[in-house]
Parts: structure tokens; C-alpha cells; sequence
């Protein structure tokens, strides 16, 4: 079971994360979208989606900070565990709340106005579910774990982490996850469960995140044909007829 | 220099009657569908009146289109890159669905299926978003022909600094249609505006489209768009906007709005221009400048040094010739009657209009003068501020110049043709009097009242070598840019492709037997010669069935 849980089920849920993205992109494109509801309803998106949005970048990057970096690495240029706690919290309570507070008031709005409501597909309401399952126990782990210390304090740099980045380095250590607090584990099962449906739901968008736009020209131009040499009805080159070029 | 060709569209407003067909048929053609009920790629709206959606020209509100800064750049009024992505979780200036209208259907099923009943039952509007019943209050044109419009028209934004002159008694004096699609800019603020980069402009003949696999549904074009013509497909969740009929446009026939135009009164044709000179152009500091800006980005394919460098840039020889014959042309450049709507706006649109000398007419006739008389109506342009400075502020960012000029023509050839009509001979100093030729006058006549079907459009086609690729003829495979050429089993791009522009039988038949459609096209060949195999009853053999084998008809 230990094995199941730890190893089995978190390479099967990040091959469907993986192959899904990979099949949906190919056959899908069209369906590739935010689905956005804004044309619908104005006024509590406008404060619950940018709160919400910027609340989980915020707690991305905090699960980058504690799950990627190795402890050794911290202690290494001299952080102690206490201000790294401390770092931890400040930077992820705020980040936490937001995501939170963002949530409820887009699950608010998208079951009391009616459009957003009747617009809402099984997928959606799947997916908002293990989603806000994810993210209140997440918060719930941080508040219970480092701030009240509910049954002792557990350092997630000691199980969590290590065990998480076991799986990445290909040699998955169940034991290191098996020691760690209910919470933490049913975070970590919930969360993989949201990886396997990921492709399948709009959190696709997440992959769209448009950072070309601030390098690429304003105006794109594009050409029926797309191949090099066709400008307007002028014959592109076929393959296999390039010129000779004497090379010396 | 850097040639490019656009496919460009003018309007004559003079001869628009208002009926909607236009958007009736666009609508049937490219939005009837889920997600687009509220969708009209063309509309008609009356003038003085908000539009739709609803005071669109607005800009202070929308933020829509670009603005020249302090150092002579030019940036997006909405903010630029950075800001687009802070307000990416919720786009700050998007209209909502009640800026546009609610799309509301009719609960039909109680008409048929009421028991016998003393009253009448009543079919009751529900509204298509949320599905409840509604009360229909606003639409796509609800200030239709000035209804209500103390109320509304009074709200028109483009009313800005002559409201004291107006005091409403426009409804007396003036009214007239604004029909309105996609301007396809040369400086899109759309494109311009798309985080995705999905929105691109067709290097071939200038067409803006949305890459419907490339959008994410950011709707940053939306507010980008100071035109408001480009509309989010709430069902998809991508943008969409008018494609400028691009299949039925690459093989040579007019959109679905101008094929089906009653006044015939909209112009299809190629412009050239000089793509490196666009963003220079529409950064002139003056906004009463940008007309003549935009005027002088177009190239003149007589001119030799032109057409070496159209030759250069790969347009072909019979793209040259419909430039040369391009009606557009002629409107804009020969005879300098259209006019861009909003050059303000800083996009260089592309389709231009004629601004309607009729409310001018109209009013010289009621007050029992002759309105067909020269000096009648020269000096009723003058005199009636109110419809020049209304049209000003539409086409030319609030100069009257350009404005009194074109209607000054208007009304010279009105006064002109009268002369012939009746059998005498025309009077030269008409002519003169707005600086044309006579000869130019006449074929300005031709050109805008005569209005064949030839010589309203010339469309080139795209060429035999990428016919396999056109939508029309969609005989390219369509899921061969995923690699293979394989149509796979699952998603959008699964099963045969469905042709954009089929003709039915009706439209077959009319095209065979009707003379008028008997038109060379550009590029030889003529339209008639096309026979579909999939209407044909299998009796006699329809004209170009077999190809002409030398023996004359």
C-alpha cells in the first residue's frame, strides 16, 4: 500500500499529466482556452480573479521554494531553520489567503449568477473540487503545522520535500512520505489527483501563459503558404526542389 | 519601400436605405451559431445614435486603438505589454453582454402545444445567456431610424462639442445609416493587443484574422479594438471577428454583406501601400493630419518604380491590374470622395466611406429651392454646420475640410448629371468649381450610380498553386499541420472539412442563367464556367461542364 501510494500512483498521475497534455494539444487545440465567463459578469471577477490568480502564482513559487531546494542548500549559505519558517510564512500566508479569498468569491459568483452558473460543465465543477480540496488543505497544513503546531512540529524539508524530489531523480523513496502528518499526505495524494485530470479540464490554460508577447513585434504578419519564398501568389519551392549550391 | 496589397472595402452612404440585409445575410452566413448569438460582424446603425455596442466611439471610456505619447511614439491606449499581463486575470475595459444586448429567443413551443383557450397564448422572450425569461430592452440596433432618440441619440459620443448647435433638433434635419464591418487596419490594435499573437494580418491581401487554434481567450483584442469588431465567443472561449468573406473573397467573389448589398453600394478592390511607412503615418501629431497620412501610405501601381518594386515583393501581374482597375482606388485616391472612419483612432482602417450628401439635399429641398442647383447646394453646405461637422467628426477627426469637399463633389455631379439628363450639354465650370475635370465627373457618375457588378468589384484571385489550400475548394487536408496527414479520430480536427462558401442550387442556378454575372475574372476564365457536379441533375450539359473545345457557341 505504502509502495502504491508513494511510487505507483505518483508516476501514473504525472504520465497522464504528461501524455495528456501532449494528446490533448495535438487534437484539441481549438478546445485550448481559459473559457472565460468575464463577458457574463463584470464586477466580482474583477476582484476575485486577479486575487485568486496572483494568490497561486504567489503559492507556486512558495511549493518551488520548499519542494525544490534542498535543505542542505539553505543551510549551506547560512539560513537557519527558524528565519527560513519565518520567510516561508510571510511570503506564503498572504499568497495563501489571497488564493483563498479569491477562490470563494469566484465560487460565489459562478453559483449565484445564473450564466456563469449554466455555463459550468461536470468537468468544471470535478476539477473545482479537488482544486479547492487542494488548496484549503494546503492552507490548512501550513496554519495547523507551522503556526499552531498541532501534534508537534513536522518539518516537511525532512519528509515531503526529499521524497518529492525522489520521484523527479527517478529513485522514489516511499518511507520519507510514509512518517509525515495526515494532512501532508492527503495534500500530496489530492494534488496528484488534480495533475492526472489536469489536461483533461480548463487548467490547461495554466501552459498559455503568454509571456511571447513581450518580446514578439506588435503586428504579426502570416502568409497563406506558409512556406519560405511564397510571398502573394508567387510559387513557393516544392520539397525536394532547392537550388544546387556550390559549396566550397 | 515595401509593397504590400489590401484587400479594401468603401462605402457609399449616400445610396444606404438602411434595410439590414447585410447584416442579415453575415449573420446567416458566419455567426449563427452558439456562443455568437449576439454577435454581428456587420451592423447597421443609425447616426446621430450609440452604436453597438453601445457608444463604442467613446474612447476615454474603452480605451480602444493607439495614442501618439509625448515623444512621438505610438502605444496602445489600453497601456502597453507589461500592463496587458497585470490585467490579464480580468480585463478592466471589456464590454459586458449588456453593453452589446441580451439575445433573447421566442418560447415558440407554447404557441403550438396551448390547449383551446378563451385568450390567445403568447410567446415570451427568454433570454439566450441565462436562459430566464427577459424583457427585451436593448439590441443590436434599438435607436433604429432615431427611435427614441432623445433618450439615446443624445448620448452619442461623437455629438461631443456641437450638443449647444444640435439642441436635438436633428431629428428634423438629419439622419442617415453607418453600416459597419472589421476595418482589417494596416496598424491593428487587435493584433497588437493579442498576448497570444493569435490575431494576424494575411501578408497576401491584408485580411486580419484570429487563429482560432492559436487563441487562448485573453480578450485583450476586445478592448483593443476601438471599432469594438471583435467579439468573444462565450460558448468557445476565443475571440472572433469578420474575415472579410476570405474564402469567398479568394476566388474571386464579393463578401456575403456586398453580394447581398440592395443600395449596391459598397466597393471591393485592392489598394496598394508601402508597409514601412505605416507606423510613421500614424504617428502624425495632428489628428486632422492622418487622413492626408493614410492617403500618402498608398502606392500608385502606374507608377513604374512601383510596380518594379510590387514585382520585387512577389505580387503578381494580375494582382497589379486589379490594383490599376481597383474601384477603391479610384473612391479614394482619383477622385478623393471616401473618407476612413476614426483615422483618430490611429489604425489606418481600411474600409472608407463616402459621407451621405442627402441629409444636405433634403433639407434645401424642403425649404422649396431647386436641389439639383450647383450654387443651391454649395451654399447649403456651408450654411448647414451641423450635418458637416456631425460627418467631420466621424471620417475626419473633426476637420471640415476634407468633409465640405467631398460633398461639394457630390453635389457638383449631382448639378452636373441634371444637365445631361435633360439633353444639354454639360456645364465645364461645375467641373471646375470642384477643381475635376468633367470626363472625371462622368465616370465618378458611372462609378457610383451606374455601379455594375464588374466594376464594383475587382477581386483578384489567389492562384491556381494554392488552390488546394483555399476553404472553398478544401481540398488540403485539415489536420496535415499536426503532422502525417492523418485526420485523426478525436477533437476539432476529426471527420471532413466543411467547405465556408458552398453554393447551393439556388445560387448555381442564378449565377448560370443570370447575364449579369457573366464577369471576366481577373485572372481569364469567367465566374459562369464554374459547375458544381454535386447539383447537376444528370440531364443536358450545363455550360462549362466540358471544357470549350475552339467551336464557337
Amino acid at each position: 500500500m505504502k509502495n502504491f501510494l508513494w511510487v505507483i500512483f505518483p508516476y501514473i498521475c504525472l504520465a497522464i499529466f504528461v501524455v495528456g497534455h501532449f494528446w490533448r494539444y495535438k487534437y484539441d487545440k481549438f478546445g485550448w482556452t481559459t473559457r472565460s465567463s468575464q463577458l457574463y459578469e463584470t464586477g466580482l471577477l474583477r476582484w476575485g480573479s486577479p486575487l485568486f490568480h496572483f494568490g497561486m502564482l504567489g503559492v507556486v513559487m512558495g511549493h518551488v521554494m520548499g519542494l525544490l531546494v534542498p535543505q542542505s542548500w539553505t543551510d549551506a549559505i547560512g539560513l537557519d531553520r527558524h528565519t527560513y519558517h519565518l520567510i516561508a510564512l510571510i511570503g506564503g500566508i498572504p499568497a495563501g489567503v489571497a488564493a483563498v479569498v479569491g477562490m470563494l468569491i469566484l465560487i460565489y459568483r459562478r453559483r449565484t449568477v445564473g450564466p456563469v452558473f449554466s455555463a459550468t460543465t461536470v468537468n468544471d465543477k470535478v476539477m473545482y473540487l479537488f482544486l479547492a480540496a487542494v488548496i484549503l488543505l494546503g492552507i490548512w497544513n501550513t496554519i495547523a503545522g507551522s503556526l499552531l503546531q498541532f501534534g508537534g512540529e513536522y518539518n516537511y524539508r525532512d519528509g515531503v520535500s526529499p521524497w518529492f524530489r525522489s520521484i523527479f531523480t527517478l529513485q522514489p523513496d516511499a518511507d520519507l512520505m510514509a512518517g509525515a502528518p495526515l494532512g501532508f499526505k492527503i495534500h500530496a495524494l489530492l494534488a496528484f489527483t488534480l495533475f492526472a485530470l489536469w489536461p483533461f479540464t480548463r487548467l490547461v490554460h495554466v501552459f498559455s501563459a503568454p509571456l511571447g508577447y513581450l518580446t514578439r513585434p506588435y503586428i504579426v504578419y502570416r502568409s497563406k503558404d506558409e512556406r519560405v519564398g511564397s510571398g502573394v501568389g508567387s510559387r513557393a519551392p516544392q520539397r525536394g526542389w532547392d537550388k544546387s549550391e556550390l559549396k566550397r | 519601400m515595401r509593397v504590400m496589397a489590401q484587400m479594401a472595402m468603401v462605402m457609399n452612404l449616400d445610396k444606404c436605405i438602411g434595410c439590414h440585409t447585410c447584416s442579415v445575410t453575415c449573420k446567416q452566413a458566419w455567426t449563427n451559431r452558439a456562443g455568437t448569438e449576439y454577435v454581428w460582424f456587420n451592423n447597421v446603425e443609425t447616426r446621430p445614435g450609440l452604436g453597438y455596442p453601445r457608444g463604442y466611439q467613446d474612447q476615454e471610456r474603452w480605451k480602444g486603438g493607439w495614442v501618439r505619447k509625448g515623444n512621438g511614439k505610438l502605444a496602445l491606449r489600453a497601456g502597453g505589454r507589461w500592463q496587458k499581463l497585470a490585467n490579464i486575470f480580468s480585463n478592466p475595459k471589456m464590454p459586458s453582454i449588456e453593453d452589446y444586448y441580451e439575445p433573447w429567443t421566442y418560447d415558440y413551443d407554447t404557441l403550438l402545444n396551448a390547449p383551446a383557450q378563451k385568450n390567445f397564448p403568447v410567446a415570451r422572450p427568454h433570454s439566450l445567456i441565462s436562459g430566464k425569461p427577459m424583457n427585451v430592452s436593448w439590441s443590436a440596433n434599438w435607436d433604429d431610424d432615431l427611435g427614441g432618440s432623445r433618450e439615446h441619440a443624445a448620448k452619442d459620443p461623437m455629438l461631443k462639442g456641437i450638443e449647444d448647435k444640435v439642441k436635438f433638433e436633428f431629428e428634423q434635419t438629419f439622419m442617415f445609416y453607418l453600416p459597419r464591418i472589421c476595418e482589417h487596419c494596416l496598424n491593428p490594435s487587435c493584433a497588437a493587443s493579442c498576448p497570444s499573437g493569435a490575431i494576424y494580418k494575411r501578408s497576401e491581401d491584408g485580411i486580419v484574422l484570429v487563429d482560432q487554434d492559436k487563441c487562448r481567450g485573453w480578450r485583450m483584442c476586445i478592448s483593443g479594438c476601438p471599432y469594438k469588431k471583435v467579439y468573444f465567443n462565450h460558448k468557445t472561449g476565443k475571440a472572433e471577428k469578420c474575415t472579410f468573406c476570405y474564402p469567398r473573397v479568394e476566388v474571386g467573389i464579393p463578401t456575403v454583406c456586398s453580394e447581398t448589398c440592395v443600395g449596391r453600394l459598397r466597393y471591393i478592390g485592392i489598394m496598394l501601400y508601402d508597409a514601412d511607412r505605416v507606423l510613421e503615418a500614424a504617428s502624425t501629431e495632428s489628428e486632422h493630419g492622418l487622413y492626408e497620412a493614410q492617403r500618402d501610405v498608398f502606392l500608385d501601381p502606374f507608377d513604374p518604380e512601383v510596380q518594379r518594386a510590387a514585382e520585387a515583393a512577389g505580387i503578381p501581374g494580375d494582382w497589379m491590374e486589379a490594383a490599376r482597375k481597383s474601384p477603391v482606388r479610384r473612391l479614394i485616391m482619383d477622385y478623393k470622395v471616401a473618407l476612413p472612419l476614426h483615422p483618430e483612432y490611429r489604425t489606418m482602417p481600411m474600409v472608407w466611406y463616402i459621407p451621405p450628401l442627402s441629409p444636405v439635399v433634403d433639407v434645401v429641398k424642403e425649404t422649396g429651392h431647386d436641389a439639383e442647383d450647383k450654387d443651391n447646394l454649395f451654399n447649403a453646405i456651408e450654411t448647414l454646420r451641423i450635418p458637416v461637422e456631425y460627418l467631420a467628426n466621424l471620417f475626419t477627426a473633426g476637420d471640415v475640410g476634407p468633409v465640405n469637399d467631398v460633398l461639394r463633389k457630390m453635389a457638383a455631379m449631382r448639378s452636373y448629371m441634371r444637365d445631361i439628363n435633360l439633353g444639354r450639354d454639360g456645364n465645364p465650370a461645375i467641373a471646375e468649381a470642384v477643381g475635376m475635370r468633367e470626363e472625371d465627373l462622368y465616370e465618378m457618375f458611372r462609378l457610383l450610380a451606374i455601379a455594375k457588378y464588374a466594376d464594383r468589384y475587382v477581386i483578384p484571385t489567389a492562384h491556381a498553386e494554392q488552390a488546394h489550400a483555399l476553404e472553398e475548394l478544401a481540398t488540403d487536408c485539415p489536420v496535415s499541420e499536426y503532422g502525417g496527414g492523418q485526420q485523426g479520430p478525436f477533437g476539432e480536427g476529426s471527420g471532413a472539412p466543411t467547405p465556408v462558401a458552398v453554393e447551393n442550387f439556388r445560387a448555381l442556378q442564378a449565377r448560370q442563367t443570370s447575364d449579369s454575372y457573366e464577369t471576366e475574372l481577373i485572372g481569364g476564365g469567367n465566374k459562369a464556367g464554374r459547375v458544381n457536379l454535386l447539383n447537376w441533375d444528370g440531364v443536358g450539359t450545363p455550360d462549362g461542364l466540358f471544357p470549350d473545345n475552339g467551336e464557337s457557341k
